[in-house]
């Protein structure tokens, strides 16, 4: 152990007396170049704002970074047994304020990292933050986890090679949930669509989707009454029925909100007695608090017991993303980052994910290979794929964009 | 003060009730997940002839040396209940650490080798003075545990960390840990002690690890027509006495794979209850005994003639099973 560091901090050494200005900048010599065992992982990620004075369903302002935590500890107690060791550098970007000078921006911090010897980045950030980041490391080596965009041009036309994506695409979403309405046979579908853009990505997926598993946009309308969900408890609401769902044949609503405005406000709000689904009523995800076979169970007192909270998607998503790396480095047994990204990429790695089945990453396009959740807020109702529906490689392949259809070409980054 | 008071009179009850009981036979307990229960089958009439009421979440269960005393995990009450097996009734509880999970004896009885899956720990219990011998750091999510037939050595199988980690039950130190495939669940010594079988069900192998070099010497692959890939998911794996056969519980897949322990063919599927995760042999290995969770049944196979004989329903999730040493 001794004679180790020793020797690692030599190059530091060297680099003081040479009188290198950046060396003398920086006090500790870079963690990731001095501990040939360490892995450190970088989370950029930006917090939830701070809730209003109530909120009864605000984001945790640590959303993502718990999540990471876990996956540090147990990529950890695993390390320990081969010899390595963990650490994370999470950056926690702050909103532009009016008056201020602009905060740092998700490419500066990541260049940060890299030139702390960081190879691994985690991204909990939209779409087109995520591509700054891509392009801008393009080259470097560093190999870049998307944990919270949903876009599938991410996974298309604007795929990048350093990108690993473990966020569920839109289409991998809207999948799932046809499945699970084509298993049901409700098949004709009445979508409301919100008015932001991520509401009209998602409801296209959904109509591919549809056509997809031979499900039936039976009506289409866009929503145009506001945020009436978030509304809920300045006005006390009762009992009316939305006008613009009389007179519809429809087995289904579908609702196609991504911000939480209005899909909450939906059901029990249609003319028709009609289940309500899509992004709230019953939704896809990665993550639920029921979720407990799988050894799930186990994942979810872990989490709250070092975060004193129940675990989120993102939180799971961040966690896959870690989990990732570490699986890659015990599986090889070595920490080197070029050996690690091969492995990754290679078709055979697994992830465990508590989901049943091995997790993996399609070679086309690096989206995450896993089954999807779907809940509503109490109850888990059930898991995608269904039964049944089969696929020559995996059933998990028939949730998204998948080999034959894709747009995204991969080229070395 | 009255609990000595009380203790001839419930002798007196006991002594009854062995005087009422036929002949013991070979008795096969089944600890049921959710139903917060023991089974109880007797072998000869495939009957369940009672339901115990345990801790709750009861999994890893076996049965005391002389077959008098039955020691169930409750999980959820991070304890190990002691019950005999004449009355039922639990007669102690064992602190096991936090959520124990699954546990071997020692050959001589004592102590109990406990995984603790929610600390990353084995904690080693002595049960006749109910006290924390040594615990063990393990990785994270220990379950399978499997013992050298010498009693030497102590395997555990950490699920999220995916290693067999061997343990010198003497100095309570981890001597080595060996990468298997996704989600160890269960570790199963030959009886000659020279090999490992640890079954990865996340992973869909069992890998037979050779005990003195510690290297992985053969990795058991599974394939069922009409079964995808993800559906096989080894758990139970048990070793006939004379190291011919394995049989390997297959979860959701619903079937025992019979696999030839010397060459590593599978030579047979065997369709049973669903999600079939642990195996237990009568003590002639005549009989199999597997616990279906999904299908809240046990089947019942036949080893001579690999044959599934019969199904009993039992409680809630069917769990662990352990047979009685008659």
């Amino acid at each position: 152990m001794v004679a180790l560091r020793t020797a690692a901090l030599a190059p530091a050494l060297l680099a003081l007396l040479a009188g290198a200005p950046g060396a003398l900048a920086q006090t500790p010599a870079p963690p990731a170049a001095a501990q040939a065992s360490e892995i450190r992982i970088g989370l950029i990620y930006r917090p939830a704002p701070a809730p209003s004075s109530y909120d009864a369903q605000a984001a945790p302002e640590d959303e993502g970074l718990a999540g990471a935590k876990l996956a540090i500890q147990d990529n950890t107690a695993t390390g320990r047994f081969v010899g390595q060791r963990y650490a994370l550098d999470a950056v926690a970007l702050a909103t532009a304020a009016p008056g201020e000078p602009a905060p740092q921006s998700p490419v500066e911090a990541a260049r940060e990292l890299a030139a702390k010897g960081l190879r691994f980045l985690v991204l909990a950030l939209p779409a087109d933050e995520v591509l700054a980041v891509a392009d801008a490391l393009k080259g470097s080596g560093i190999v870049l986890f998307n944990a919270a965009a949903p876009d599938d041009r991410l996974r298309g036309a604007d795929c990048r090679a350093n990108i690993f994506h473990v966020a569920p695409s839109r289409a991998m979403q809207t999948d799932a949930l046809a499945q699970f309405l084509a298993f049901m046979r409700w098949r004709k579908l009445f979508l409301i669509t919100g008015p932001q853009d991520g509401d009209k990505l998602w409801a296209e997926a959904m109509k591919r989707s549809a056509k997809k598993f031979g499900l039936q946009i039976a009506a289409e309308r866009p929503w145009t009454f506001g945020p009436l969900a978030r509304a809920r408890g300045d006005t006390p609401t009762r009992a009316e029925a939305l006008v613009f769902t009389r007179g519809l044949d429809y087995d289904v609503a579908v609702v196609a909100d991504e911000a939480g405005d209005f899909g909450d406000y939906v059901p029990f709000h249609t003319v028709d007695p009609r289940p309500v689904v899509g992004t709230q009523g019953l939704v896809p995800t990665t993550w639920h608090p029921t979720l407990e076979v799988w050894g799930a169970a186990q994942a979810q007192n872990r989490f709250r017991r070092l975060a004193g909270r129940l675990m989120r998607p993102l939180d799971y998503q961040v966690w896959a993303a870690l989990r990732t790396v570490g699986e890659a480095a015990f599986q090889t047994k070595t920490t080197d980052p070029a050996a690690l990204m091969a492995a990754i990429a290679d078709p055979a790695f697994t992830l465990p994910g508590y989901k049943g089945v091995a997790l993996s990453y399609r070679p086309w396009d690096h989206q995450l290979r896993q089954p999807l959740l779907l809940v509503q807020p109490q109850a888990l109702v059930a898991v995608a794929p269904e039964q049944g529906y089969l696929h020559q490689r995996t059933p998990l392949d028939t949730l998204g964009i998948d080999l034959p259809e894709t747009q995204c070409r991969l080229t070395k980054s | 003060m009255s609990r000595h008071r009380m203790r001839p009179a419930r002798a007196a009850v006991v002594a009854a009730a062995l005087l009422a009981a036929p002949a013991h036979a070979t008795t096969v307990y089944v600890s049921n997940e959710k139903g917060n229960s023991v089974s109880v089958i007797d072998v000869d009439s495939l009957k369940v002839t009672a339901t115990w009421p345990v801790g709750r979440r009861p999994r890893g269960i076996t049965v005391g040396k002389d077959g008098s005393l039955l020691y169930v995990c409750a999980s959820d009450d991070d304890r190990i209940d002691v019950l005999d097996t004449k009355t039922g009734k639990i007669v102690r509880s064992l602190r096991a650490g936090p959520d124990p999970e699954q546990f071997i004896a020692h050959p001589s009885g004592n102590p109990l080798y406990v995984a603790n899956e929610d600390d990353s720990q084995v904690t080693v219990l002595d049960i006749e003075k109910n006290k924390v011998v040594a615990e063990v750091p393990v990785g994270v999510e220990p379950e399978g545990m499997g013992l050298s037939p010498d009693g030497s050595i102590l395997v555990n199988t950490s699920e999220t960390t995916n290693m067999a980690h061997f343990i010198d039950t003497k100095s309570f130190q981890v001597i080595d840990n060996v990468l298997v495939d996704a989600r160890p669940r269960f570790a199963e010594f030959s009886r000659d002690g020279k090999f490992l079988w640890v079954s990865a069900e996340v992973g869909g192998t069992v890998s037979v690890i050779d005990v003195e070099t510690r290297k992985v010497v053969k990795k058991i692959t599974f394939k069922i027509p009409g079964v995808t890939d993800e559906q096989i998911q080894p758990v139970g794996v048990r070793l006939t006495k004379d190291g011919g056969k394995a049989f390997v519980a297959l979860g959701p897949a619903n079937r025992v794979a019979v696999v030839d322990a010397r060459t590593y063919e599978v030579q047979k599927y065997l369709p049973v209850g669903q999600r079939v995760w642990q195996l237990a042999f009568t003590p002639d290995q005549k009989l199999l005994f597997t616990t279906n969770g999904t299908s809240n049944d046990v089947s019942v196979i036949d080893v001579e003639g690999l044959r599934v004989t019969k199904s009993i329903p039992v409680g809630l999730l069917p769990w662990g099973v352990a047979v009685s040493p008659q």
